[in-house]
């Protein structure tokens, strides 16, 4: 147990060094003076820029700025975006709160669903057709149903807002937009680990003490079907993060995915290199949830 | 045990007709390419903007309705496939090229090396594709080379893994053990010997993995970070369209619906041969 907390934590730390290095190195990589990529658009005065060697210490040995640069992240200080003159933690945080909001929404939405889908539809003809609608919405780009479900529920009738970040109405279709293609391929996995666990010798059994098909299935298939299911909660971050870039662009949303989007559009390189740093935090804190989930699970992972 | 052979091969060895979906699917693939090769069998002027038919619904005339500068849409829409498709295999072009060769290294060396190589498949594979794609943007400029690149570094954990993993399973092989008996060459046991047998279920896979491709370079000309207008490509379609989809819906959602059907015939064909593959290999 303390071997796999060491292991877990030491994994952690080397994927949040790795994610910072590389940042640190694109901007390195970025062409031109690095003062230029660090000002992006911004306003390119004697004074800025005497501001950004001393923060970066590019007037120090290479060794010298790099450790330095990883120490201020280990602190949290992303550094300034010039073009916004503010500090990129007051950036990202006074945006991640919409983000996050989205992002939660659409994973308990996606995940229900998913649940929903893979249980309820075991016949044949249901099942048949629940998997060729989850092959349609897994194949869809997600920007196409979002722009479908305003032009139906917006437009025409007017139900829920078209753009912004007000109430919860304005909530829902970008909700819907980003689960439903998680809903489709967590459906599709729920539904596989369904069918194999009901071939085990323990469903067998099952069965054979009198439960009833519904109860061997929720009571006892489900929880070996949510291993491989768990497994996927790594992706699930990434198809959100990723996700929320384009939905609160289709749905004009404010948030962290339009701050991504202007400053890589302005070449604000602070801004992208803390949403990238952001990004591991986010997979290593899911993936060590996952492996708790685990141990929730599946007893025997717990007495070993 | 009986000798007879288990039901599902038995069944699949004797020819029968595809089913509907399968076969609905090749032909949409099949004219997918037919507008890949020779858009103008189809398909008149994509730049072609007719100011007098702005924003016209689908008619006999133009089947996909006219754009909010006259443009045919369907024609757009047919000389799109090139530009989406181009990128979609660029990438995978890319990402089963790097695949294959980290793969190899990290099935074939030490034990330290393969778990470091591995658990940076792993970061990559759980990294969001589209921030991933957007660094890459940030550092070497808008453009359809970046997309391209970073759609491909992205997506190349997929192949790095299944080749390490055969490659794991190959290198025990009775007929490795031999060549190296006989002396082989390093060079000549990779190549000759381990190679050819670790590359079985790469083109299937590549070919899931197309479709994955065009529909994360959809999203990202769609955010205008691809092709910039007035090019045909899919999802810079998309978002051009946008501002008129409260009064012209086909101009939007009909290029996306073309992306939906190519990706949806690849990946049912690629299914299809998968789960034959996988019986035949069993």
């Amino acid at each position: 147990m303390i071997r796999a907390v060491t292991r877990r934590v030491v994994t952690g730390v080397a994927v949040l060094w790795a994610a910072a290095t590389a940042a640190y190195l694109a901007l390195l990589a970025a062409p031109g003076d690095i003062v230029d990529s660090i000002i992006g658009d911004g306003a390119d005065t004697p004074q800025i820029r005497a501001e950004i060697i001393s923060e970066w210490n590019l007037d120090r040995p290479a060794v010298v700025q790099y450790l330095d640069y990883l120490w201020r992240a280990a602190q949290g200080d992303l550094g300034r975006s010039y073009l916004l003159h503010r500090p990129v933690h007051d950036v990202i945080g006074g945006q991640i709160l919409p983000t996050l909001k989205l992002a939660a929404a659409a994973a308990v939405f996606g995940v229900l669903l998913a649940l929903i889908l893979a249980v309820t539809t075991r016949h044949r003809w249901v099942r048949r057709a629940s998997s060729t609608a989850e092959l349609f919405l897994v194949s869809t780009p997600p920007f196409l149903i979002g722009i479908v479900l305003l032009s139906v529920f917006s437009f025409r009738f007017g139900i829920f807002p078209v753009s912004g970040d007000r109430g919860g109405a304005a909530l829902v279709l970008p909700a819907i937009t980003l689960g439903l293609p998680i809903a489709g391929v967590l459906a599709q996995v729920l539904r596989d680990g369904l069918d194999r666990a009901l071939d085990e010798p323990f469903a067998v059994t099952a069965r054979a003490r009198g439960l009833r098909e519904r109860a061997v299935l929720i009571r006892h298939a489900l929880r070996h079907a949510l291993m491989p299911a768990v497994t996927m909660l790594g992706w699930l971050s990434g198809v959100l993060l990723g996700g929320v870039v384009i939905i609160e662009q289709v749905f004009g949303r404010p948030g962290l995915g339009q701050v991504t989007l202007q400053a890589v559009g302005n070449g604000d390189m602070p801004v992208v290199l803390a949403v990238v740093v952001l990004a591991a935090v986010v997979f290593v804190v899911i993936s060590t949830l996952a492996d708790l989930a685990y141990l929730l699970i599946d007893p025997r992972l717990r007495r070993s | 045990m009986t000798l007879a052979l288990p039901r599902p091969v038995a069944r699949r060895l004797i020819l029968r007709p595809p089913r509907p979906g399968i076969a609905a699917a090749a032909v949409v693939l099949a004219l997918t390419l037919t507008a890949v090769v020779w858009p103008s069998l189809f398909a008149g002027d994509p730049l072609a903007a007719d100011p007098l038919h702005v924003l016209e619904g689908p008619s006999a005339q133009h089947w996909f309705g006219t754009d909010q500068l006259g443009r045919d849409v369907f024609d757009r829409v047919v000389h799109g496939a090139r530009h989406s498709l181009s990128i979609g295999v660029a990438a995978t072009v890319i990402a089963v090229g790097a695949g294959i060769l980290l793969g190899l290294c990290a099935g074939l060396t030490h034990k330290y090396a393969d778990e470091v190589i591995s658990r940076g498949f792993d970061a990559l594979a759980a990294f969001p594709l589209v921030l991933l794609a957007l660094l890459f943007i940030a550092i070497a400029g808008t453009g359809t080379t970046s997309l391209i690149v970073a759609i491909g570094v992205a997506t190349l954990p997929h192949y790095a893994r299944v080749v390490r993993a055969q490659t794991l399973i190959v290198r025990q092989a009775p007929y490795v053990t031999h060549a190296v008996a006989f002396g082989a060459s390093r060079g000549r046991l990779v190549l000759r010997h381990v190679l050819p047998n670790v590359l079985g279920p790469i083109p299937v896979l590549a070919m899931i993995g197309l479709g994955e491709a065009i529909l994360v370079a959809a999203g990202l000309s769609f955010l205008g970070l691809g092709p910039q207008p007035p090019s045909p490509e899919w999802g810079a379609m998309l978002s051009e369209s946008r501002g008129y989809l409260h009064i012209a819906w086909w101009a939007s959602v009909l290029p996306g619906a073309a992306v939906t059907a190519t990706v949806i015939s690849l990946t049912v064909i690629g299914r299809h041969l998968q789960s034959r593959f996988e019986g035949r290999h069993q």
